[in-house]
């Protein structure tokens, strides 16, 4: 099997005007991984994570997913920046679940799924309507298919926004708190999807604060802090044996 | 805390209180009854209204043909200037600043001239150019270049005189005018909406056209069609001032015609407003139905499910 990464990041920075929110960024996850990261409000977790799928623009750095520079192409020592047509071909390889869902109101569970398989891949009507179901019910929702996003739950809704990333066969799937929106009875519905894609062996980074989830499910714990990585190793571990003091500052915080 | 439990009281009587009384309520009906009696009496009896003369020539050929031509206009500039609306917003948004800037410089124009001076523009454009016609960019100067003094690349053109003329220069005048007004509302619309559904449906792999056709723009209707709709029922209006250009089959115009020609000025001008109102009137209920249509998916509209 390919020995590639699935995303390597080297000395990713990223700045926002003159506020320098990812500082030199070293990480690499490896296939079939499940990477939790873990840091304070504001420590360039969410942008780490829009960067990979290239929602925004890294300004130095190397990031690669899959063996494949993200929003450029090297030709020898020379950078290209990809068209906006190659930079959505690779996104649609990476499936991205956000923290506050969004859905698309207009259409029901069904045609949220079914929208990127039919406009962006050109699979039938018929056949992505097929898929959609199928995905939906992988996530327990088949009996919700024909609702609209405002008559479900949130942890419905989150199911059904991460069936519609998966419809798209993606190889990655990127987390951003996925259940920090939720309400505490709704978070353990969305937690038990995400646990069975990473049995199935999806490669994923999940941003999240639920210790239980990265502990149980994770292979590897990032404490990221001030837009870089302070520590990161098996999540038992780092959890019961932060090395660096402000890891230990912020679990004392969350545990 | 507990709640105590409530079966154990007996079901209270129904109140029955005085009502409050609202004596400036019966006061205001007691004016607008007056009020309206007036109006009606003045209508019936006032010989200037003239209704019968008034019912026997509002309803002849010319102007029906006023009428059509109308809303025809109608209808083709709306039809146009939400297009060019569409185009002229997303030019808004574009994130190169020249794009941006030529988008701004139209509303600019457009929304800064008066309407009847565009029409009257648009009539005299003749004197600019004796044919209007679609071809290339400085075709003729190019060829010339090239060596070739008299030709160009022209498609098609029709001229300014030709009897069709009248009615495309006042159409443009309304229809690119109203570019102008659907550009800052359709832009309104797209800014409304979060930009996370942008992030979503990009995360998915759309490009930027099938985000903004297929998740931006549907959910921006809701806020664009009403404003869509009171813009309809002013072209409506405003079509009128094509009599300026000049086009002389258009609904007001023939009507006044009548009036000036038997020096019954007024009862033309009443059956004009009765045309109009009817005209918006049936517009509102359709506008009632579109606005309807496009709430989908949002809590507490009727259409969601
Ligand atoms: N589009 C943006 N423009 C300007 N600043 C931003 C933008 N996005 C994020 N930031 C800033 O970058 C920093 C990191 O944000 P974020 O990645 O959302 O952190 P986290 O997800 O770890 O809470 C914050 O200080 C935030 O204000
Ligand atoms: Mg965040």
């Amino acid at each position: 099997m390919n020995d590639v990464p699935m995303v390597q990041a080297e000395r990713v920075s990223k700045r926002f005007g003159h506020v320098e929110v990812l500082k030199g960024l070293d990480l690499e996850v490896a296939r079939r991984e499940v990477l939790c990261v873990i840091g304070p409000s504001g420590s360039g977790k969410s942008t780490f994570l829009r960067c990979v799928n290239h929602l925004e623009q890294i300004d130095s750095g190397r990031l690669w997913v899959d063996g494949e520079l993200v929003g450029y192409r090297q030709k020898g020592d020379r950078i290209y920046e990809l068209k906006e047509s190659e930079i959505a071909a690779q996104r649609r390889d990476i499936g991205m679940v956000f923290q506050r869902f969004n859905l698309f109101p207009h259409m029901t569970a069904t045609q949220n799924v079914m929208e990127a398989p039919c406009r962006v891949k050109g699979l039938s009507r018929r056949e992505s309507e097929r898929q959609a179901r199928e995905q939906l019910e992988r996530v327990g929702l088949a009996h919700k298919a024909d609702n609209y996003p405002v008559q479900l739950s949130g942890g419905q809704q989150q199911r059904v926004a991460i069936a519609r990333a998966l419809a798209m066969e993606p190889k990655l799937m990127l987390f951003d708190e996925p259940t920090s929106a939720l309400d505490p009875e709704l978070v353990g519905e969305v937690l038990d999807v995400m646990k069975q894609l990473a049995l199935d062996g999806m490669t994923m980074i999940v941003v999240t604060h639920e210790m239980g989830f990265a502990r149980e499910v994770g292979d590897t714990l990032v404490f990221m802090d001030d837009g870089a990585v302070v520590e990161s190793g098996p999540p038992t571990e780092v959890i019961a044996h932060p090395q660096h003091e402000r890891t230990q500052s912020f679990l004392s915080k969350v545990l | 805390m507990t709640v105590q439990p409530r079966t154990a009281l007996p079901q209270p009587e129904e109140i029955k209180a005085v009502p409050v009384r609202h004596p400036g309520r019966w006061v205001a009906t007691g004016c607008v009854a007056v009020a309206l009696a007036m109006f009606v009496n003045m209508l019936l009896t006032n010989p200037a209204f003239q209704w019968e003369f008034m019912v026997n020539n509002m309803f002849t050929p010319p102007v029906l043909t006023g009428v059509r031509t109308s809303l025809l206009l109608t209808v083709l500039a709306m039809v146009i200037g939400v297009g060019l609306g569409v185009v002229f917003a997303v030019m808004r948004l574009s994130p190169s600043p020249i794009v941006a800037g030529a988008a701004w410089a139209y509303t600019w124009f457009f929304r800064a001239v008066p309407r009847i001076v565009l029409a009257i523009l648009f009539g005299n454009l003749g004197i600019l150019y004796a044919t209007f016609s679609v071809g290339f960019p400085f075709d003729q100067q190019l060829l010339g270049l090239l060596g070739f003094p008299d030709a160009d690349a022209r498609i098609f053109g029709v001229d300014a005189r030709t009897i069709g003329a009248g009615f495309i220069a006042g159409l443009l005048a309304l229809a690119l005018s109203e570019a102008a007004y659907m550009a800052e509302i359709v832009r309104a619309g797209i800014t409304s909406i979060d930009p996370g559904q942008t992030e979503a449906a990009q995360a998915l792999g759309m490009s930027r056209l099938l985000t903004l056709r297929r998740i931006v723009l549907p959910q921006a209707m809701r806020v664009i069609v009403p404003p869509t709709g009171n813009e309809t029922i002013a072209m409506l209006k405003d079509t009128a001032l094509v009599a300026f250009v000049p086009v002389t089959n258009e609904l007001f115009f023939q009507l006044q015609a009548i009036g000036n020609r038997t020096f019954q000025v007024f009862p033309m001008l009443v059956a004009a407003c009765i045309w109009y109102l009817a005209m918006t009137s049936v517009l509102m209920v359709v506008q009632h139905f579109v606005e309807r249509r496009f709430s989908r998916g949002v809590a507490g509209a009727g259409g969601a499910g």
